[in-house]
């Protein structure tokens, strides 16, 4: 789950990192007043979960506050890729002196969190450790064991930073993995964290991600920040589709029929088990095919909610024949999730036979699924073939179409 | 589609016996109405083939016909 700025500063704020004074404005009208009652010049901020605001013109300056409400009159209209403001986030605007890169998140590959430090915020964290590696310092943390000042002061130190700049952001750092920690956060980055002519240092943006699956856990702070446990936040506003596979996946408790995501492609994906549905929709990709949805169906799902994912898939436009792939299940029977396929499959007005390219859930009850996918005569393959293979003989399919 | 829940008629006699088929069940096929045991049919292709409702039943009373295996 993705924060709004004025959400995630909300957050900064209340474990005593340093924020600009400032408010959140729905109209130009409050803007206006906002501004008003910051007296000098401020800074207005379209809310919307995407990066490249500055660039898109979604971040304007304002002397006045008759400035201030024209600015955000236009940022209120303005689409930054495909999402027009939540509201509008207006700050002090604040002179620097210097500006740094705080961030903490996930290293995949190492599965343990990391702290990035550079001091040269501003910029995309990634240009500067391609182009200035000298300027960037990491280190892992772990997961167990509590993390020490002492950690984060050599993490700064290792840049050269000494005296109060060094114990400052020192401080900062302690706050900003305690926060990563407690709060489930994937991601918690401020950039740029602005040091002024006085020397302190104020969070200028900064950008938090929560696990979603810890969004139950975390209802407090959800309630806290006034953000609904139930909202779903990426990178852009959920779809139609997207919005009834949520619907889906919420009509009995049995099993799950998740993370429902639209694509353009032709080939219809109900897919899932044990990770099998990233590897899944890696595999249609490597091997040309172009896939309408991704899902995650597991868990032991009802016979009507794998009928209801199915229908869903197979009604959108464009979705010439569906694959039905999974990892070896041990906790998801191969034959309710072929009663509901086949169920939506012949109640769309289709032939099992040829909608279904591929049919391929080995594990628990697969004999009898197997009996279900031999009735309706349904193209179906054990765990003697690879789920790499699966995907090609399903993209094969319907390019022969 | 896959799966019909038959009831040998006059089996299935007194509440005692229709609210435990009820309660066995995981997925309702079952109901009771005023005593007399129904069938819920749109709730037949949910049978998880866990068989408790025939143990909970006279013997030949309760059967489970997969429909897929004609």
């Amino acid at each position: 789950m993705r924060f709004y700025e004025h959400e995630a500063k909300s957050l900064l704020k209340l474990h005593g990192l340093p924020v600009p004074e400032g408010k959140v404005a729905k109209t130009d009208s409050e803007v206006e007043e906002i501004s008003r009652e910051i007296t000098g010049p401020v800074v207005i901020k379209s809310q919307v979960l995407s990066g490249g605001r500055m660039k898109a013109g979604g971040i304007k300056f304002a002397d006045t506050p008759s400035e201030a409400k024209v600015a955000a009159s236009t940022i209120l209209g303005l689409q930054i890729r495909g999402q027009l403001p939540q509201s509008l986030l207006v700050e002090r605007k604040i002179a620097t002196v210097n500006e740094y890169y705080l961030g903490v998140t996930y290293d995949a590959i190492a599965k343990s969190p990391i702290i990035l430090f550079s001091d040269m915020g501003g910029i995309d964290i990634e240009e500067v450790a391609n182009t200035y590696p000298q300027h960037l310092a990491r280190t892992h943390l772990s997961n167990i064991e509590p993390f020490s000042d002492y950690k984060a002061k050599e993490i700064i130190s290792s840049l050269g930073l000494t005296g109060s700049d060094l114990m400052k952001l020192t401080s900062i750092l302690v706050k900003l993995v305690t926060l990563f920690r407690r709060y489930d956060l994937t991601l918690a980055e401020i950039n740029p964290l602005g040091k002024l002519s006085t020397g302190e240092l104020v969070s200028l943006d900064c950008h938090v991600d929560m696990e979603d699956e810890s969004t139950s856990r975390q209802l407090a702070l959800l309630n806290e920040l006034s953000i609904p446990a139930t909202e779903v936040r990426q990178g852009r506003p959920a779809t139609d589709f997207e919005v009834r596979g949520m619907e889906v996946d919420s009509i009995d408790p049995r099993g799950v029929a998740g993370r429902v995501v639209e694509f353009d492609g032709n080939i219809g994906l109900v897919i899932g088990a044990g990770g099998g549905s990233l590897t899944l929709f890696d595999a249609i990709r490597n091997h040309g095919g172009q896939a309408a949805n991704y899902c995650e169906i597991g868990g032991n799902p009802s016979v009507r909610k794998a009928y209801e994912l199915t229908k869903l898939i197979l009604n959108k436009p464009g979705v010439a024949k569906i694959a039905v792939m999974m990892n070896v299940v041990s906790n998801t029977r191969v034959d309710i999730m072929a009663r509901g396929v086949i169920k939506a499959v012949v109640d769309e007005g289709h032939d099992p036979a040829e909608k279904i390219a591929i049919f391929r859930i080995p594990g628990s009850w697969e004999s009898e699924g197997f009996k279900i996918l031999t009735k309706y005569g349904v193209d179906f393959v054990d765990r003697s073939v690879s789920l790499d293979e699966a995907a090609l003989r399903a993209v094969n399919k319907v390019k022969a179409k | 589609m896959f799966i019909k829940v038959r009831i040998t008629p006059g089996t299935i006699s007194g509440r005692d016996l229709v609210k435990k088929l009820v309660e066995v069940c995981p997925v309702d096929i079952f109901a009771e109405d005023e005593g007399d045991l129904l069938i819920v049919e749109e709730n037949q292709d949910e049978c998880t083939l866990c068989n408790l409702c025939i143990e909970a039943a006279p013997e030949g009373a309760v059967q489970i016909i997969k429909l897929y295996e004609d």
